[in-house]
Parts: C-alpha cells; sequence; structure tokens
C-alpha cells in the first residue's frame, strides 16, 4: 500500500493527512506538489481539505485543471482510489470524477464543529467504518447539490457514501449542517466506487490523543482493499 | 478585443448570498425588493481574430473554467 497527497497552493489539511497516514497508520506516503506527476505504484491518492488557489472564482474550479489532475483521473478511471476531504471534494466535483456541486452553506456561516455521519453505501473506503461516525466539518461551501435525476441514480447504485444523522444515527434535517440535499455529506464515484468525496474530516479525528478515532477507520478501510 | 463572460447561477439554485443582500436592502429602508441574485462578471483582454472563432474560444473557457454548468449558465458579450 502507497498513498499520495497532493497538495495545490492553499492545502492546508496536507499535513495532517500526511501524518496519518504515515505515523499513525505506518503507510508510505509521498507528497505530491500540484505541478508534478503522479509517482507511479500508488494504491491511494488523497485531495486534502484547504482552500486551494483561494478559493478562487468557486471552490476547486482553479485546481482541478492543474497538471496533477490528469493524472488523478486516469488513477480514478482505472479503479484506483481516490480520496477528496472537503476542497478535494470539491475539486472532484469540478473535474467530474463526482456528480453534482458544492455550494454555499445554506445559513451562510462557516460550520466548524464535530457532526454525527450514517453510513450508507458499501465500498472499499467503509468496510471498517462503524455505522454512525463522528467525525469534524469545517467548511463555508458544503451543501452538496445535484438534479433529480442524478440523485436518483446515487440511491439505486448505492452511491451515497455518508449521511448527515443525529448521534443515534437518525438522519433528520437538524442534524444537516448546511442544507445539503437528503443529507449527503459523502458520495462514491469511478466504476467500481473507487472515488470518494466527503466534506467531513475524518484525517482531524484519527487519534484518541485528538478526541476520537472514527476517522481512521475510513483510511484503516483502504488499507484493507488494497 | 474585450469579452466578457457573465456567470450566473442556475434559476433552481438557491442564492444565500443574494438572500443576505436582499434582506440588508430591506434593513436600510429600500422597499420592494422582491429578489437579488448575485453573479460573477469576466472581462477578458483577448488578440483580435475572426469573431465566430473567438466566441467558440470562448465558451470553451467558459465550460470548462469560468462557469460550472452542474449549477451555472453563462453568457459571453463580444466587445468591438
Amino acid at each position: 500500500m502507497k498513498a499520495a497527497v497532493v497538495i495545490f497552493p492553499g492545502s492546508n489539511c496536507d499535513h495532517d493527512v500526511l501524518h496519518v497516514l504515515r505515523n499513525v497508520l505506518q503507510v508510505p506516503t509521498t507528497p505530491v506538489w500540484h505541478r508534478e506527476r503522479l509517482p507511479s505504484g500508488i494504491d491511494l491518492v488523497v485531495l486534502p481539505g484547504g482552500f486551494s488557489f483561494g478559493d478562487y472564482l468557486r471552490c476547486g474550479a482553479i485546481a482541478h485543471q492543474s497538471e496533477v489532475m490528469a493524472d488523478v483521473k486516469q488513477h480514478a478511471e482505472r479503479g484506483g482510489l481516490v480520496l477528496g476531504i472537503c476542497n478535494g471534494f470539491q475539486i472532484l466535483t469540478e473535474s467530474r470524477l463526482l456528480p453534482g456541486a458544492l455550494t454555499r452553506n445554506v445559513h451562510r456561516r462557516f460550520e466548524c464543529r464535530d457532526v454525527w455521519l450514517k453510513r450508507e453505501g458499501e465500498s472499499a473506503f467503509s468496510r471498517a467504518v462503524p455505522e454512525v461516525l463522528r467525525v469534524p466539518i469545517a467548511h463555508s461551501d458544503g451543501r452538496y447539490q445535484i438534479d433529480a435525476e442524478g440523485l436518483a441514480k446515487l440511491q439505486t447504485e448505492g452511491r451515497i457514501a455518508f449521511r448527515y444523522c443525529d448521534p443515534r444515527g437518525n438522519v433528520v434535517t437538524e442534524a444537516n449542517p448546511n442544507g445539503a440535499m437528503v443529507n449527503i455529506a459523502g458520495i462514491y464515484g469511478g466504476p467500481r466506487k473507487n472515488v470518494l468525496g466527503m466534506m467531513p474530516h475524518p484525517e482531524r479525528l484519527a487519534e484518541s490523543a485528538l478526541g476520537g478515532e472514527d476517522g481512521r477507520s475510513i483510511f484503516e478501510a483502504v488499507l484493507r482493499a488494497a | 478585443m474585450k469579452a466578457t463572460v457573465i456567470v450566473r447561477l442556475k434559476r433552481e439554485v438557491l442564492d444565500p448570498q443574494g438572500d443576505a443582500v436582499r434582506r440588508a436592502l430591506g434593513t436600510m429602508g429600500f422597499t420592494g425588493v422582491g429578489g437579488v441574485r448575485i453573479g460573477k462578471i469576466v472581462e477578458i483582454e483577448l488578440a483580435a481574430g475572426d469573431r465566430a472563432a473567438l466566441q467558440e474560444k470562448l465558451a470553451k473557457m467558459a465550460d470548462e473554467l469560468l462557469a460550472n454548468p452542474v449549477i451555472e449558465d453563462y453568457e459571453i458579450v463580444l466587445g468591438s
């Protein structure tokens, strides 16, 4: 198992992901600057959170045109694992590796707090993940939107990865932090659900010293899959 | 040659920013403001050329970067 973390100008969760993969899970992990090629032999590519290119134009819009993304697309289309967290999720929708779009939170606030997620569709990312987990969010533009046809496709193909829920796992409106359609917090794409985009930050709650370990389960699931 | 690309959120996409401005206008005492939608204007300086070719080039720019067709529409205004 080898991983790469792509760094864009303005990424700010890159080192958190590098730390979790390298030091918590002992996965050999290479940072890759956005103007570089993806090294060969990589199993998992992570697009980290942050404000790539200052969120200019639209969140993720400029990053999706960077040189490295051609390799990331090829990796994803071949069935390689790609995890986009927060801004990484926005980059994945901008690059059409995932359907839909992430728009401004309905209440216009930056939301920075722990939320509860219900695991939905099964994939390589979900095998070690508890049914209900606590993971932090930190975003202004996390309101997932998709047209009715696209939503139906996500639902029938089991491509909804996580939905915001209450601590008991009930998917209710009050648990939705941003107004996302049907409480969507993360979705799968790619030929075999090998691409996961999610607004919450699993890398921020991956060690007991930081107050919780639920986030680690997503990385552990990938370790088992590779 | 100057070209302008106007990018608007699609009508069915909620615009929280526009809504905040609409409320602020109300607070300021402006009456009769039914709705506010906020978009973007992108002004581009282009080397002069065949108008049809420029139009096509601008549409490609808009499709691939300036607008996100999932949530936005755009309009191209080619200057003289």
